[in-house]
């Protein structure tokens, strides 16, 4: 059964002064929603207004009461130098080992930062995909992965939402949103929905 | 060395050296290990207030630290990126050599306190330091996952409403209390050699987090029960032989 997981009616976030067009969008669960557009035009903004990081100055963001977040963003997580391994990492989101590629699964007790960044960036954006929540907002998931990764990102976004949980990501890898997103936003000066 | 005089000394610097590698990971974790040097100042010079003051010197330690580890939150804004451990240390450090310098008293526990004498703790020190490591043991075990997170993924801790300050204050009472306490035993000096060594050789050669915190406690009790042996054996100021012996362990493993 499909359930709002949350609605925007013209949005305008931003840090310190507004930041984005006003825009309009709605989630339910399993779905994906993706953010596109040039640089600048706020789509990180956009997400960190969901996580509550950046500012709403304008518009209504309903989010369901009680909905559990799960934020990726595009900072890599500091693990240089510390002795942290894949298996502890997925541990502390309560990620689910099950369905890593077999490239990584393999690897799961080496160390973080002895992982090529490929490999690093996988797992963790692993640890954020499948850690227990409802909606997962996720930041250029594509970033340092290669064909194999993407395909395998594909596939495990779609067996997420089919589960029951929304994805709502931001990218600028048009072939991966046209593939994995049942709605685009696109984010100009004026914002159309696709 | 079963003596009395010698096995509560070193009961007491034995629980220590369990309970000080795993803050020393924590510590490090946080990129915080210089906290160890500036709560170590600040309890000593507590420790020194209160003697002048006529109390006693352990309650003014772990007054004195637990103060400031509360108290930097205060000043967060403007002592961001570290400066309130050089803030603590400095301060710490300047009160305390400024009352040895000029109370008789002062100046003999100051140096113990400086010199790392381990050999001056007694059936009261054991009890209050033997219930703590096991509380701190207990506490930086439950606090381990949020603290790892806050660490790793500081955005999904917050996007999940998890509320940091009790985490960080209570991480950062046990630090202040933990060091206080190991001031009082075994010196500035050796305490801070058993918080920094072992958690920068687990850093470098664990293969996990499970690991290091193993290695790290591995590489503290065997280091003290030597450096007590040595320091014994040897009439020397523990404090001094500890931190050799570990130096000298960091820089064949690490």
């Amino acid at each position: 059964m499909s359930e709002l997981l949350l609605q925007a009616k013209g949005l305008v976030a931003g840090w310190q002064r507004p930041a984005t067009a006003p825009l309009d969008f709605t989630l339910e669960n399993g779905q994906i929603l993706g953010l596109t557009g040039p640089n600048g035009v706020g789509k990180t903004t956009i997400l960190s207004a969901l996580a509550g990081r950046s500012r709403v100055f304008s518009g209504e963001l309903v989010l369901r009461p009680g909905l559990r977040l799960a934020l990726q963003t595009q900072d890599v997580p500091p693990v240089d130098g510390l002795p942290l391994s894949g298996r502890e990492l997925l541990a502390l989101t309560e990620a689910s080992p099950n369905g890593l590629p077999p490239w990584l699964a393999g690897r799961l007790d080496s160390r973080l930062d002895r992982l090529s960044g490929g490999q690093r960036h996988y797992l963790a954006l692993w640890a954020i995909l499948q850690a227990p929540a409802d909606l997962v907002l996720l930041d250029e998931p594509t970033n340092n992965l290669d064909a194999a990764g993407v395909a395998h990102l594909v596939s495990a976004l779609r067996e997420r939402v089919a589960a029951g949980s929304g994805v709502m990501l931001v990218s600028h890898d048009h072939d991966f949103v046209a593939q994995v997103c049942d709605q685009i936003v696109v984010l100009r000066e004026l914002t159309d929905v696709v | 060395m079963w003596s009395d005089l010698f096995l509560l000394p070193f009961l007491t610097g034995l629980c220590l050296a369990l309970i000080l590698p795993v803050l020393g990971c924590f510590l490090r974790l946080r990129d915080e290990w210089l906290a160890a040097l500036a709560y170590a100042h600040v309890a000593a010079a507590g420790a020194l207030l209160a003697l002048v003051g006529g109390a006693l010197p352990a309650l003014g330690g772990m007054a004195a630290a637990a103060l400031a580890g509360a108290g930097k939150r205060l000043f967060a804004r403007r002592l961001a990126g570290g400066a309130s451990f050089a803030v603590l240390l400095l301060g710490g450090w300047a009160i305390a050599v400024l009352l040895a310098a000029n109370q008789p008293l002062a100046e003999r526990l100051g140096h113990a306190l400086f010199d790392g004498q381990l050999y001056f703790s007694g059936g009261a020190q054991l009890a209050l330091v033997a219930p703590w490591a096991v509380f701190a043991g207990v506490a930086l075990l439950l606090l381990s996952r949020h603290l790892l997170l806050a660490r790793v993924y500081p955005d999904y801790f917050r996007a999940r409403h998890l509320r940091a300050w009790p985490v960080m204050l209570g991480f950062d009472l046990i630090a202040a209390l933990t060091l206080a306490l190991a001031t009082m035993t075994m010196g500035v000096m050796g305490g801070f050699a058993l918080v920094f060594v072992p958690a920068w050789i687990a850093f470098r050669r664990a293969g996990s987090w499970r690991r290091g915190l193993t290695m790290a406690v591995l590489i503290g009790v065997v280091g003290y029960v030597t450096a007590f042996i040595l320091a014994l054996w040897l009439d020397q100021p523990f404090g001094p032989v500890l931190a050799l012996l570990l130096i000298a362990l960091g820089l064949v493993i690490a």
